[in-house]
């Protein structure tokens, strides 16, 4: 087995609770728990090779061409938290079975879990800061949909969208973060960079990197300013808060410290930084968790606290202080995930997470009530549990640092400080819960849950316990390799794990700790009093508040460019393009050379003057926006002449049709708008306008004549010698588009039918007033298919599709093709829609134009992926020739049904518009007089 | 001889499609401008005729073909246009 089919192993276990839960809930849970649990055996298979000294990185080629590699491995650090991550997740889901109700839906709730397994066991394996990145939103935006599991609370939505909203943020900071190392450091490969700390520290970007990554860390897992978001996630179902936001997830911005602490650490910066970010979050969670209510608020706070821990142990520049860090998050992921489960239990079982209410629980719930004690004694620090040795450490750890200079005493101060408070909660948990007088008013009389909701509990009891006396049997060899990989050394500083070292120095901290707590504890109702003169802030309003404003703000920005003017719109990218196009044209002289002209013809004059003065009229006339439109399509078809006499028939050809579609499009258009005249446009803007245009003439123009008149290597030549050789075919316009090219042109088929799909969604609501009388107020004919033209229009038909087909074929080797046949085809049948009206129409073809656009993609893609099949690479033609009796020598090519998929797109497409735009006025709309 | 001919005719359309123009723009009624459009429809395409005979080549005989069948079209709608304001009902 490698670790990439561990993380496939979970993927596909995301869906086995979706399909297994009509099975019933047990089944469910146990089919739930099969990917994971294969997986925490697979990786317990694997310890001994970590605890050897290997290293496992596995690469998958992905996009070799662009450098994309996916790779995983396996160190030390890794393990450590892949274990705790399975591990951890294997108990929720077991203890989740009894916690959700029966009427919940048990497979969403696995199934969003174990995404969230999947992703965050990714971060931990990643060897590409990329790949890690992507799992990193993953849990985000897994956590997302666990805490609003229970959609129809508003706190869940609310605190949902705040904990996406801060960790999203952050994981955006941390990829401008892992893109500026990858930039420094040539790599995206976790291994490569590991080894590069010396050129990230010293890279004048450093300041930046660091803070964009620890923005990243912070945000996630909670830290000062940032840690607003972590009590309101606790509206998640118990077995969420557990798991995510206690164990795994918040650790994961410790994870990434810890991951990049060869790299990033070892600077003042880093030290002043996460030393007060983390003595900061330390204090605050500690003092505010003594005075939350909610058992999971307590719960949350204190988890804020510990997580403070451990960021202001990575940020002492001990190296021994992150062997402490490492090791208080094994220590803190089991006590609290139990602690978890407990007050869930007790949630589940009395009706209430209110300590006011819970009193004296211990004569409903013995059983229990000893287990939350265990580990709240180990997250209390009290001797003999697993919580006091790292707690130990850490103490030890802050009275040898200097990050402060002459205030660093202060650290060890305030590390007892919060201690102190750590005592209290801890205690406030298990006395006010547990004794403390009877139960007031709870709606349910409390109970010991069933037999295997404990059990979840007592596994991480007895590893609290078992840690707590057995430290170097159980944990040590995890511990030192884990720290060797964070510190990335083979040899590690010395510490020792034994309970007693002897009265010492930080001993003394903990019992001072522990004294006070129960000292604290005890006044508590002081405390509260004076904490009660405070304002009540909640930080769910207040970030809602601050939320609206942005939108608001952003949305009166967002009106200033948007105001639904398209003289304005077309302004806007006038300029921007006269400035993006004319600037360079000021650096760029080359002198224009005397060129040879051609000789001009009296007739070419004429059609040129024809052309200019259509153009002009249209500009004249373009209040009378029929007029203008008859003007301009003489522009467009002295265009087309054109194009015929400078030897560009297939440009001829594409021109005229598309000039029809479009008149007609307008037209369609003109309808729906205002018959009123608009009025005369100020003088000032008259000028502006005027001024915009020039300038954007006299630029194409510019820009027209240096093409002319510059000697250019052109690419033509290759494509007209290679056309007949290489394509076969003999017009190098349809080659090009069907052959040389053909990738863009199936790109561009994608977008038109995407584009005709996109209008199809807008017309399908729109709901338009439909004028009664033409410009002049006389009301329409009565007489809507007039018997000639429909006649005529008819005869017609058949001709056209001919002319179709005719320039469909003989496309690869004359001028024409798939795109213009598909437009005369397109066009051939507006003129039915015209002639004899949709409702006509609908009876007698019976082509859904969605299908053809759907067809036609299809064919030309399949065109490209056929040459797989014969070992070549995509979209690589095919043609022959062959000798047919009678017919005689005809050739064959796969590009020709390459173009018959863009003959298809293109009728499809343009059908689509124009008819669904006809459709607009059937009769039921609301009329209004002219 | 038939080249002379040639460019005479192509003089002749020229001046025909300026005269086309001018109506276009005079009007004064829409329907004489769609027709002066129509006919300048069919005068290009005599155009394009004519200047194929003089290069001698039947490449743009296609051309002419469609300004035949799309200028038609083109006609039709905006007659359709004139008599009920919605080209397709």
């Amino acid at each position: 087995m490698s670790l990439f089919l561990i993380v496939a192993l979970l993927l596909i276990g995301v869906l086995v609770p979706i399909y297994t839960e009509r099975f019933g809930r047990k089944i469910n849970t146990f089919a739930t728990m099969l990917a994971p649990g294969i997986a925490f055996a697979y990786i317990i298979s694997l310890i001994d090779n970590i605890f050897a000294g290997e290293h496992i990185i596995e690469y998958l080629q992905w996009i070799p061409s662009v450098g994309l590699t996916l790779s995983l491995h396996l160190d030390g650090l890794a393990l450590m938290f892949a274990l705790l991550i399975l591990g951890i997740g294997l108990l929720v889901i077991f203890y989740a079975n009894y916690y959700l109700s029966d009427k919940e839906d048990a497979g969403r709730f696995y199934a969003y879990l174990i995404l969230f397994m999947t992703a965050m066991l990714s971060i931990v394996l990643s060897n590409n800061v990329l790949q890690m990145w992507m799992a990193w939103e993953v849990t985000s935006i897994s956590s997302f949909l666990l805490i609003s599991f229970w959609g129809h609370k508003s706190e869940s939505r609310k605190g949902a969208r705040m904990a996406l909203t801060v960790t999203g943020a952050g994981g955006l900071a941390l990829l401008a973060g892992l893109l500026l190392i990858g930039d420094i450091v040539g790599s995206y490969e976790l291994s490569v960079i590991l080894g590069s700390g010396e050129t990230i520290i010293n890279h004048a970007l450093y300041p930046v990197v660091l803070t964009l990554v620890l923005l990243g860390a912070f945000t996630k897992s909670a830290q000062f300013p940032f840690h607003f978001w972590l009590p309101h996630a606790m509206a998640a179902p118990t077995p969420v808060s557990a798991y995510l936001h206690s164990a795994t997830m918040v650790k994961a911005g410790i994870f990434l410290m810890a991951r990049f602490y060869p790299v990033l650490a070892g600077t003042e910066m880093w030290f002043l930084i996460v030393t007060t970010a983390g003595l900061m979050t330390l204090l605050l969670g500690a003092y505010v968790a003594l005075f939350k209510h909610d058992l999971k608020g307590l719960l949350a706070y204190s988890t804020i606290s510990h997580l403070g821990l451990i960021t202001l142990l990575l940020g002492l520049d001990t190296r021994l202080a992150a062997v402490a860090a490492l090791f208080h998050i094994m220590n803190h992921a089991v006590f609290k995930a139990s602690l978890f489960m407990a007050a869930g239990i007790i949630d589940h079982e009395s009706g209430s997470r209110d300590m006011r209410k819970l009193n004296g629980l211990w004569q409903f719930m013995p059983y229990t009530a000893t287990l939350a004690m265990v580990a709240a004694a180990s997250m209390a620090g009290v001797p003999l549990f697993n919580g006091f040795l790292s707690k130990e450490m850490f103490l030890a750890e802050t009275l040898h640092q200097h990050a402060f200079g002459f205030l660093s005493w202060m650290i060890p101060v305030l590390a007892t400080l919060a201690g102190v408070f750590s005592v209290a909660y801890s205690l406030r948990f298990i006395h006010d819960v547990f004794f403390n007088g009877e139960p007031v008013d709870l709606p349910k009389t409390p109970h010991e849950p069933p037999r295997f909701m404990k059990l979840p509990i007592e596994v991480l009891v007895v590893i609290c316990i078992l840690v707590g006396l057995f430290p170097v049997m159980m944990i040590g060899d995890f511990l030192a390799v884990a720290s060797k990989a964070v510190l990335r050394t083979t040899d590690l500083p010395y510490y020792s794990l034994s309970i007693w070292h002897g009265f010492n120095l930080p001993l003394m901290m903990s019992g001072i700790a522990i004294l006070g707590g129960i000292i604290v504890y005890a006044y508590r109702s002081k405390l509260y009093r004076f904490q009660s003169q405070f304002m009540q802030t909640d930080a769910k309003l207040i970030f809602e508040g601050v939320v609206q404003t942005v939108i608001s703000r952003l949305s009166q920005a967002h009106e200033r460019f948007d105001t639904g003017s398209l003289q304005r719109y077309v302004a806007a990218m006038l300029v921007f393009t006269i400035a993006l196009i004319g600037l360079p044209l000021f650096e760029f002289d080359v002198g224009f050379e005397p060129v040879n002209m051609q000789d001009v013809s009296g007739i070419e004059i004429s059609l040129g003057v024809i052309m200019c003065l259509s153009a002009i009229a249209t500009m004249i006339f373009h209040r009378q926006r029929l007029v203008a439109l008859i003007a301009i399509s003489v522009v467009g078809l002295v265009l087309s002449i054109a194009f015929a006499r400078f030897s560009a028939p297939d440009l001829a050809l594409t021109q005229l049709a598309v000039e029809v579609a479009t008149v007609i499009l307008l037209m369609l258009a003109l309808f729906f708008l205002p018959k009123k005249t608009a009025s005369e446009s100020a003088p000032s803007r008259v000028v502006r306008d005027l001024g915009i245009a020039a300038a954007f003439g006299g630029l194409v123009a510019t820009i027209n004549y240096i093409f002319i008149t510059q000697p250019l290597a052109s690419i033509s030549e290759f494509y007209l010698a290679n056309s007949k050789t290489g394509g076969g075919g003999t017009n190098a316009v349809n080659v090009i588009l069907v052959d040389f090219r053909g990738l863009d042109t199936l790109g561009e088929i994608l977008v038109l039918g995407i584009a005709a799909l996109g209008i199809f969604k807008m017309l399908a609501r729109i709901r338009l007033a439909m004028p009664s009388s033409d410009e002049k107020g006389r009301p329409w004919s009565t007489d809507r298919y007039p018997p000639i033209v429909s006649m005529v229009s008819q005869a017609l038909l058949p001709l056209a599709l001919l002319v179709s087909f005719y320039i469909f074929l003989r496309g690869h080797n004359m001028p024409g093709g798939g795109f213009i046949a598909g437009l005369i085809t397109a066009v051939a049948m507006i003129q039915q829609y015209i002639a004899h009206g949709v409702e006509w129409i609908k009876p007698r073809v019976k082509v859904d134009y969605q299908n053809l656009i759907g067809l036609g993609v299809l064919i030309a893609a399949f065109t490209g992926v056929a040459s797989w099949g014969f070992g070549y690479p995509f979209m690589t033609t095919w043609f022959d020739y062959f000798d047919i009796p009678f017919i005689g020598e005809i050739e064959l090519a796969s590009a020709l049904v390459f173009d018959l998929g863009v003959y298809l797109t293109v009728v499809g497409a343009t059908l689509m518009i124009l008819a669904h735009l006809g459709k607009l006025s059937t009769p039921e709309r609301p009329k209004v007089e002219a | 001889m038939l080249n002379i001919a040639v460019i005479f005719v192509g003089v002749i359309l020229c001046i025909a499609l300026i005269l086309n123009l001018i109506r276009l723009f005079l009007g004064p009624n829409t329907a004489d401008r769609i027709l002066a459009l129509d006919t300048m429809y069919i005068n290009s395409i005599a155009l394009i005729l004519v200047y194929g005979m003089h290069s001698e080549t039947p490449l743009y005989f296609e051309a002419a073909l469609l300004i035949a069948m799309l200028g038609f079209v083109s006609s039709v709608a905006f007659s359709k246009y004139l008599l009920r304001g919605d080209i397709i009902e």
